[in-house]
């Protein structure tokens, strides 16, 4: 035990020497989920917008109005002729273009009928489609105010309702995600890269020739990174409780024991990638690209999994992150308990077992 | 205690690393293993610390098998690889203490034993290993390898890219180690440092050319040796070189090491020759064979 705990002040001391580590295993954490929270979002505000009116009428002006007058737009400039439209689209200025036909009142009360044209810059196809929903949704309202006095024969009325995320906020969405990655990448890469280290450095040659016995020195690399992992994740979570208003309707204790489990999930990943290469370079490598990319593209975290490909949807159960998100989700927004999340839970278990099994397998006694 | 090795062979892929390597190190021995870059130093002493495994043949260490009692060894030797091997962010004392702990001992308990070496470098315990001069590094590695107290130690070229001064200063430490009890395995690519040791085993293409005390070694060289001197060097070689009796021609420090294929060799016929060939100040007298005269006459 005595020689554990020596082991393990060790690990500490390479730590907290090492600026680099520091950085990685700190402001990362704190840099990634400020950035996505702030920066990255899916929502859509002030988006500017221009105008071709070519009636200029009292219901045109009324329509502009309310389009004005909601937080989503706000109208950079009136133009005047069409072959306008596609020039301020060339210079980036605005978004959506809002082109309403001639006479539009007139043909409105006459033929009971009258077009606006919505047009909109789909080079990034998500923003056009919400552009054009919030316009509708607009337009919409404001047919409801002109027929209010009518009865319509037959009427659908669908009434939605967002729950769990009634605002739409996409910090909902990757706080679980970023939580996620950066538990998957600092306790696998910092781990796979510490004992690659050692290799690289010899000191691995001294450690086998010594009576540490090889789940000793794997398990005194581990215990370190489990300690700094918990608190990133403390870091993480109250982060997106006070910045981001993130509710946790679950337990927080339930939410910690899942994490931990996460974090020894990609410890044991780590130990695993160890395992499999000489240099630290290597560690980072395959860490960065064989852990990030899928954790980011495969997971659900940002590209929903049931509208993936087949083969990518099978592909996506082997990724360990897509079931800690899952369950992330699922205490965070929608506070169900152990009963809810079993599956989920058993299926990180499981991995984490193959993982440590398959590492401590693959773990060298010897040089070769 | 000692260590004994017998019918030793291993290849990596192609190479022959060692070839059918049969030897015994005595108890409370200082065995020297000389031999060249690449001749298959590394791979015996892996072999022997348990870190790699022998194609064919066995061995034992201080009793146990390198292959079968492996934790034994472990907990039993000390090692000190050829490639500075300890922790650069640590300080000289967290690496000494951290290697005391995963032994199960601590500095206290075995001071004695590495006093003599530690005292030099204690002024420094504070400062990271990684900042040492080579000489201090390999004092703080030898403090290491001995501070579990280990009844063999294995130094893999301890003194190579060390300076003169602490290389001697490191060899009479060996010398004061052997003397409490430890049997010592060393090897180096100086030749100058084999005759410091009890025995010494010249080793080349991972073949042993011989086995002996330094020297019994030196003594078996079989034929007078001279050394040769004149005022161009350069020249000198390439005219002994010509020269159509030569047997061996070795520079060596400020002469060239001469030997000659006749057994009735007279040194002013050599004279002549190389006045002949307009060198000057020209000095031939004989000398005592060294090991590395001996080393060059069996690989050659």
């Amino acid at each position: 035990m005595k020689r554990f705990i020596g082991f393990i002040k060790k690990e500490f001391y390479h730590i907290f020497r090492d600026r680099r580590s520091l950085f990685i295993l700190f402001g990362m954490p704190i840099a990634q989920i400020l950035l996505f929270g702030f920066a990255i979002t899916n929502e859509i505000n002030n988006v500017d917008i221009a105008i071709l009116d070519h009636s200029k009428d009292n219901t045109t002006e009324e329509i502009i109005n309310k389009i004005a007058a909601s937080k989503y737009f706000s109208i950079k400039q009136m133009i005047t002729r069409e072959a306008d439209i596609a020039s301020v689209f060339q210079k980036g200025q605005v978004k959506a273009v809002l082109n309403f036909e001639k006479d539009f009142s007139k043909n409105l009360i006459k033929d009971h009928k009258a077009t606006i044209q919505v047009i909109t810059d789909a080079t990034d196809p998500n923003t056009a489609n919400t552009i054009t929903n919030y316009i509708n949704a607009i337009l919409q309202q404001y047919q409801k105010e002109l027929n209010k006095d009518i009865i319509i024969a037959y009427q659908i009325l669908p009434q939605t309702r967002m729950v769990y995320n009634p605002e739409l906020k996409s910090v909902y969405m990757f706080v679980p995600g970023v939580m996620t990655i950066i538990l998957m990448l600092v306790s696998a890469m910092m781990t796979s890269i510490s004992i690659t280290r050692e290799k690289e450095l010899g000191t691995m040659e001294i450690l086998l020739v010594s009576p540490l016995r090889p789940f000793q020195v794997i398990i005194g690399k581990v215990v370190p990174y489990i300690f700094l992992s918990i608190i990133n994740a403390v870091v993480i979570v109250m982060l997106s409780i006070f910045i981001f208003n993130m509710p946790v309707q679950g337990s927080l204790i339930l939410l910690g024991l899942e994490s931990v489990l996460f974090i020894i999930t990609s410890l044991a990943l780590g130990i695993l990638i160890s395992t499999i290469s000489a240099t630290q370079q290597t560690a980072m490598m395959i860490s960065l690209m064989g852990l990030m990319l899928p954790v980011i593209l495969l997971s659900g975290f940002i590209f929903p999994i049931s509208s993936m490909p087949m083969p990518l949807q099978i592909i996506s159960n082997i990724i360990p992150a897509k079931w800690f998100i899952i369950i992330l989700k699922a205490i965070m927004l929608k506070g169900v308990g152990m009963q809810f999340i079993w599956k989920e839970t058993l299926i990180l278990l499981g991995m984490t077992v193959f993982f440590i099994a398959l590492s401590v397998k693959k773990y060298k006694i010897r040089l070769e | 205690m000692g260590i004994s090795i017998s019918n030793i062979s291993k290849s990596y892929k192609n190479v022959k690393a060692l070839q059918d390597i049969s030897f015994e190190v005595k108890p409370n021995e200082l065995f020297g293993l000389i031999g060249p870059d690449g001749a298959g130093k590394t791979t015996l002493f892996r072999i022997l610390t348990t870190l790699l495994f022998p194609d064919h043949g066995t061995a034992t260490v201080a009793g146990f098998d390198v292959v079968g009692d492996y934790k034994e060894i472990r907990k039993n030797v000390g090692y000190m690889p050829g490639r500075f091997s300890l922790y650069q962010d640590l300080t000289v004392e967290e690496n000494l203490n951290f290697f005391a702990t995963i032994f199960g001992t601590t500095i206290d308990e075995n001071y004695d034993l590495i006093k003599d070496i530690y005292v030099q470098i204690e002024p420094f315990k504070d400062r990271r290993a990684g900042k040492l001069s080579g000489g201090m590094k390999q004092k703080l590695a030898l403090s290491c390898a001995l501070i579990h107290k280990p009844k063999v130690l294995f130094l893999d070229e301890p003194t190579t890219g060390v300076d003169p001064v602490s290389r001697k200063e490191f060899w009479e430490m060996l010398k004061r180690l052997q003397q409490k009890g430890i049997t010592i395995l060393v090897s180096t690519p100086y030749m100058d440092e084999a005759a410091l040791c009890d025995r010494v085993a010249l080793i080349q293409d991972g073949r042993i050319l011989q086995i002996d005390t330094p020297k019994a070694i030196v003594k078996h060289y079989p034929k007078p040796i001279y050394n040769v001197r004149s005022d161009n060097m350069y020249q000198l070689i390439t005219n002994l070189k010509d020269y159509e009796f030569n047997h061996s021609v070795y520079p060596f420090g400020e002469f060239v090491h001469y030997t000659d294929s006749r057994t009735d060799f007279n040194p002013t016929e050599l004279q002549h020759y190389l006045e002949s060939k307009n060198l000057k100040n020209i000095e031939i007298h004989e000398t005592d064979a060294t090991i590395e005269d001996t080393f060059m006459e069996l690989a050659k």
